[in-house]
């Protein structure tokens, strides 16, 4: 049987790949935030997945105006990086895994979600950049990554209670994967941010530190937080935190109490660029 | 009854609903023709050429030429789209974010590095002069 084993959160923002992939990690600017993922770089390496569920949003990137889904699952074999108007990074092509993708999708899809079904997908630094802060530069990915894209760019997003609940649902199918396999979830964006308008650089640290408390013990309150709470007290941009919420909702102890995963790593830095980053590592209990 | 929008009372901040989204169609899907290379050449060599091809208002197109993205955005533009525009100028996010704030690039760096805009007084139009500032 596969096994969820753990859930990471991060965000995902561009200019951290740009450091990353020019070589300026090192710079007094950038050096706390790398720092702050060395804990989690180490763990995983000894953690290292078959597959890991990435769940991001695409940036205007694969998903125009001419279609919106507002969750879709990658099913192909394989994923190329992007070129979202700057160059593609210069990191590997995302190996997929279309077996488990296939049956998560059907699973899901019985399970009532209306998930959009991706068989050509470019990923763009939504899902790069966790993957380069997790594993650093390699030759080529460690594992498969299955792309679950959530439409957070046209208002409205999925509702966070949604978002919560295709988290279970996306943990049902995973339980029912007969393949002897260990996956992870993932859920990346955020934290506090705006990108528009004259409120441009809003960060709230306090909305953040909250949000990661409640994330780790409260997920199933959280996930009733409306829109307008993100929106008003995080920023316009900040309603990618949603997706954290897909990855929380696969952890055992939402569905048994007893059995609540390990906080592994805890990391918050401000600023990347225009960005709050923050960083959880939860552990499923053995 | 019409739609519950309480995000219309969030100063400085124009949330890319259904309707900005319709009214930006057009403009979003020009700067989607700039993720490729041949594109991007074409608007550099003649914007207003490579802009008339495309659906939009004039007052768009204006917007587009002034690189003015508070206008862009009030004119149904999105973030997302619009920096690819900024991706062809050679612009960051971070530069693009702090043209829309009145600030200078300087300045707004420093804000960031200081810990962002604070949301206290930012949370509420009643909060903002009149002149659209806090």
């Amino acid at each position: 049987m596969a096994r969820l084993t753990a859930s990471v959160y991060t965000s995902h923002v561009p200019a951290i790949g740009v450091a990353v992939d020019t070589g300026r990690t090192d710079e007094p600017y950038w050096r706390p935030l790398f720092d702050g993922y060395e804990t989690s770089k180490a763990w995983i390496r000894e953690h290292t997945p078959d597959v890991i569920v990435l769940v991001y949003n695409d940036h205007a990137t694969s998903f125009s105006l001419d279609l919106i889904p507002t969750f879709a699952i990658g099913t192909a074999a394989h994923y190329p990086v992007a070129d979202e108007g700057w160059g593609p990074r210069p990191v590997p092509d995302v190996a997929g895994h279309p077996e488990l993708s296939a049956h998560i999708a059907q699973s899901v899809i019985m399970d009532d979600f209306d998930l959009t079904i991706v068989n050509r997908l470019a990923v763009d630094h939504g899902l790069t950049v966790p993957l380069t802060l997790m594993f650093g530069q390699p030759d080529q990915w460690p594992c498969a990554v299955i792309p679950v894209a959530v439409n957070v760019v046209q208002y409205p997003a999925p509702s966070g209670r949604r978002c919560f609940r295709l988290g279970q649902a996306i943990r049902r199918a995973i339980d029912s994967y007969d393949d002897p396999i260990d996956i992870q979830i993932w859920g990346t964006g955020g934290m506090s941010h705006q990108l528009q308008g004259p409120r441009a650089g809003l960060i709230n640290s306090e909305f953040d530190h909250a949000f990661i408390d409640r994330l780790v013990a409260d997920p199933a309150r959280l996930a009733d937080m409306p829109h307008i709470d993100y929106v008003r007290e995080a920023g316009s941009e900040a309603i990618e935190l949603v997706m954290w919420l897909i990855a929380r909702g696969a952890m055992s102890d939402v569905v048994h109490a007893d059995r609540a995963p390990t906080v592994r790593h805890r990391f918050y830095h401000v600023p990347a660029s225009n960005t709050a980053v923050g960083h959880l590592v939860l552990e499923e209990p053995t | 009854m019409g739609l519950d929008k309480p995000y219309l009372d969030v100063p400085g901040t124009i949330v890319f609903d259904a309707d900005q989204s319709r009214l930006g169609y057009h403009l979003n899907q020009f700067c989607m023709s700039l993720m490729d290379a041949a594109n991007r050449d074409r608007f550099r060599s003649d914007e207003a050429a490579y802009l008339a091809e495309w659906d939009m208002t004039d007052e768009q197109r204006r917007a587009v030429l002034d690189r003015d993205m508070n206008r862009m955005i009030e004119l149904g533009g999105n973030i997302y789209f619009l920096a690819k525009i900024g991706a062809t100028d050679g612009r960051s996010f971070q530069q693009m974010a702090g043209s829309m704030t009145g600030m200078s690039e300087d300045e707004y760096r420093a804000m960031m590095v200081e810990g962002g805009r604070p949301i206290d007084g930012n949370r509420h139009l009643a909060e903002w002069d009149d002149d659209g500032t806090s």
